[in-house]
């Protein structure tokens, strides 16, 4: 070749690769997340919900798992590692396909065996790599499985106790992390947090505790439409809503979780733009179901129910709520067409309070547990305040018990009858309510009435029983859901909460943040951003 | 002076002691489970008495109290329940950040509440004396975190020429005497001298204009000393009590840098500490507690001790 060809492909070469590098060079996402701290780094994370979106659903994949690649409708569940699964005649035994050529970011491939050994490090207290900060994580998701095999390398059987058709949901939990890497960390989870090895788009770069974490894309990710377009993102811890909203406002973070509302103002009016959707997250009211409890008639959870102006509390959030309609969000796949309509209706509910025995002269008193702050509270002071006024205009006087937020997580697993609630007959508590368990059947489950479980009223129906059964025994995914439907409707139309609000996941984005589409899940999909020039 | 100084130091035993007992106990008086930071709300009761006894959290009070202080007497702060990080890495690393806030709030705070102090005292009763004192009492009674806020907002978010939050571009870690590392300190020291500027010139204030009015200060002018002079002397007599009122500013600096930390977003003690508090990581917060105290008992035996080196006239027996 002539030496003038030569360097004329050279130069061709090295503009192409440079291109090639722009192309792919989209910038350095920062965020500055609500957490105190990085979430565990090792498989499966702490710190709820932000743990598993930025460390779980990023670094790792799990069996089966949530799409989030739509912004327009209910998030569903999708081949994950497992292409496809399906359950025996026996309806215990189900059986997963796995996906071939799936390796881990240390080069080590994805077996059935591996699957097995990341289900022994949860389960297993006698197993060597039976790690007990991710089984506090992770066992009490898989409630169902009873045991578990590697049948080839890419065939796996999981066995439930008992039939349960809710096992795909509870597998979306579980994250699987790196056999060979945990062996070439000396078998210590210590090591493996500061260096951890996932299947999933984004691999650990470093981390420092408490302040931040890098994540690089994985440029050989399984699913080539969900390789990061990034060149890195950083997490940072920011817990303190005003220090979140003044580095988003000062240009040191590009993204921040949960903007307080009366910062939103002034975000938006410096070209900020504030990101929100309807997702399965509910701010609710427990009713105490125990013997002499004023909400054991049908009449007054009615009219409670009906005497809140939900939309008239909308500003004080700034707008960034759905009013509740029942128990999940009216675009849940799982709302079904309840007949009782809990939309604000005042005389509708003074007559139900009199024909429950109430007037201005004769007003029940309520006592309720809320919270000053907490995960997914919102603004529960003046919010809970805002209840108040309007349950005293049917006669309802609401007598508070303010605690902290630790505290009442444990009056919410101690339940209704243990002394430490002080009688309080209510309890404004806020979570995710995301699978069909923590959506519905760990609130009114018999077996799960607190302090087994989070059934905090002591609510008993054997026909709400009959309507768990049917969620767990239904394997048709469409029947499955019929029965969902049906059991939600029992919930609005006994009005067996009191449904105020369901949160939007408000984050606020620098206006360089491009492509990111806001699915209706509790965990994001980040490949899709890119940093504008 | 070396027998006063072992007895302090032997001192420092039984105070230490009864730290650690209080530590201990504070924690547990209030309510609240360490548990919930690191279980999800499923869990069963029975998964949660696992996780208790694993914990060591199921035994009697007494018998945590002894596990605890046997362990630390073998340098053994254990681990943080939220966290599984060992409590010593955790607090040693956030007291060296909270150190380097401290100091150099110190650094900025010592020097202009002693020149405003002086100033204050020698021209006593005078306009520049009230300015002073209105500048003091201002130091002293503005909220330091909504100080903090303030600075954020037209320093930060208005101006931008300063960070709002972080202790560095890469973090801590990797932190560097340089202004890109510097800038983040700027904000949350300056905000953290004030308090301490206020308390130290009134202090330094009082004791100038006491001084100055004192006998022996006359005698000095009368034997023709300068009047840069005399206030050197007078600088020296005001030094013993200064100086202890700075030894327990810095300690308080030290401890008592939880709302900045928090407001700056500064991986200090106190922003640990608020956390441990949140999550209920008693022992993540019976560490930080525990070398805090400790942190200042020592603060109060070395100015005790520079106390009695500068100032004969004090005497230690």
């Amino acid at each position: 070749m002539p030496k003038f060809l030569k360097g004329a492909v050279a130069i061709a070469t090295a503009v192409a690769l440079s291109c090639a590098t722009m192309a792919n060079a989209q910038g350095v996402l920062r965020v500055g997340m609500t957490a105190a701290d990085i979430p565990l780094t090792t498989g499966q994370t702490d710190q709820g919900g932000e743990g598993m979106r930025f460390m779980g659903y990023t670094v790792y994949d799990s069996l089966i798992e949530w799409d989030l690649s739509s912004a327009d409708k209910p998030s569903v569940l999708i081949p994950g590692l497992a292409t496809e699964w399906s359950v025996g005649e026996d309806e215990l035994t189900w059986t997963f396909t796995l996906r071939e050529g799936v390796t881990f970011h240390d080069g080590s491939p994805l077996t059935a065996e591996v699957i097995v050994w990341n289900f022994d490090k949860l389960l297993d207290d006698t197993a060597e790599q039976y790690d007990p900060r991710q089984s506090a994580q992770g066992k009490s998701r898989i409630p169902a499985v009873a045991s578990y095999e590697a049948v080839d390398d890419l065939t796996l059987t999981i066995t439930t106790k008992v039939p349960d058709a809710t096992l795909p949901y509870q597998l979306a939990w579980i994250l699987m992390s790196s056999k060979a890497n945990w062996e070439a960390m000396d078998k210590d989870w210590e090591q493996v947090a500061m260096a951890p090895s996932g299947t999933g788009p984004w691999k650990l770069e470093s981390v420092v505790p408490r302040e931040r974490a890098e994540l690089v894309p994985n440029a050989e990710y399984w699913d080539e439409t969900r390789i990061p377009k990034l060149d890195k993102m950083v997490l940072i811890p920011l817990p303190e809503p005003n220090a979140r909203a003044a580095a988003l406002l000062s240009g040191q973070v590009d993204w921040i979780e949960a903007p307080a509302p009366d910062t939103i103002p002034a975000m938006t009016g410096n070209g900020f733009v504030i990101s929100s959707n309807a997702y399965p997250h509910n701010w609710t009211w427990h009713l105490s179901r125990l013997e002499g409890s004023p909400w054991n008639d049908i009449r007054v959870r009615k009219a409670a129910n009906m005497a809140i102006d939900r939309e008239s509390m909308m500003p004080l959030l700034g707008g960034l709520m759905v009013p509740a309609k029942g128990f999940l969000p009216p675009s849940s796949q799982w709302f079904g067409t309840p007949t009782f309509d809990p939309s604000y209706d005042l005389d509708a509910a003074k007559a139900l309070m009199t024909e429950a025995g109430f007037g201005p002269d004769n007003r029940l008193t309520v006592k309720a547990l809320i919270s000053p702050s907490g995960s997914g509270q919102m603004l529960p002071l003046p919010m809970n305040e805002y209840i108040q006024q309007s349950l005293a205009e049917v006669w309802i006087d609401v007598e508070f018990m303010v605690v902290e937020w630790n505290q009442m997580i444990n009056l919410w697993r101690a339940g209704a009858a243990d002394e430490a609630v002080d009688g309080a007959q209510s309890i404004n508590f806020t979570y995710f309510i995301q699978d069909p368990f923590t959506g519905l059947i760990r609130h009114l489950d018999e077996g799960l009435i607190a302090p087994n479980g989070t059934n905090w009223g002591h609510y008993k129906d054997p026909e709400m029983q009959a309507l768990f059964e049917g969620i767990k025994t239904t394997f048709d995914p469409v029947e499955q859901t019929a029965v969902l439907q049906k059991t939600h409707e029992k919930y609005v139309n006994e009005a067996l909460f009191l449904f105020v609000t369901h949160d939007v996941a408000p984050r606020a984005l620098s206006p360089k943040v491009e492509g990111f589409v806001q699915a209706q899940n509790w965990y994001q999909n980040f490949s899709s951003i890119s940093m504008a020039e | 002076m070396l027998s006063y100084l072992i007895r302090r130091i032997l001192l420092v035993l039984p105070v230490a002691f009864g730290v650690s007992v209080i530590c201990f106990l504070l924690v547990q008086i209030a309510p609240g489970d360490p548990l919930t930071a690191i279980m999800p709300i499923d869990a069963t009761a029975e998964e949660q008495a696992a996780m208790r006894a694993a914990y060591g959290l199921d035994k009697p009070l007494p018998v945590q109290y002894a596990i605890w202080i046997g362990n630390l007497f073998q340098g053994d702060m254990g681990k943080s329940i939220a966290s599984g990080r060992p409590v010593a890495a955790e607090v040693f690393g956030a007291v060296k950040n909270s150190l380097l806030l401290a100091v150099s709030a110190a650094v900025i705070a010592f020097p202009i509440g002693i020149f405003l102090g002086f100033l204050a005292g020698y021209f006593r009763d005078t306009w520049i004396d009230r300015a002073v004192t209105a500048l003091s009492i201002t130091g002293v009674s503005v909220p330091n975190y909504w100080l903090g806020i303030v600075l954020v907002i037209i320093f930060s978010v208005n101006l931008g020429w300063l960070p709002s939050m972080g202790a560095g571009p890469g973090g801590s870690q990797s932190w560097a005497w340089d202004w890109a590392h510097m800038r983040h300190l700027l904000l949350p020291a300056v905000t953290l001298a004030v308090v301490p500027i206020g308390i130290v010139s009134r202090t330094v204030r009082a004791l100038a204009g006491d001084i100055l009015s004192q006998d022996f200060v006359d005698a000095l002018y009368a034997k023709g000393m300068s009047r840069a002079d005399v206030l050197r002397h007078v600088a020296r007599n005001a030094a013993a009590t200064a100086l202890s009122v700075m030894g327990l500013q810095l300690g308080y600096l030290l401890g008592g840098s939880i709302l900045i930390e928090t407001v700056f977003n500064w991986p200090g003690s106190g922003f640990l500490l608020s956390n441990a508090i949140f999550q209920r990581d008693l022992p993540l917060l019976q560490g930080t507690i525990l070398i805090l105290a400790l942190f200042f008992v020592a603060m109060n035996l070395i100015v005790d001790v520079v106390q009695a080196a500068i100032d004969p006239r004090i005497q230690r027996t």
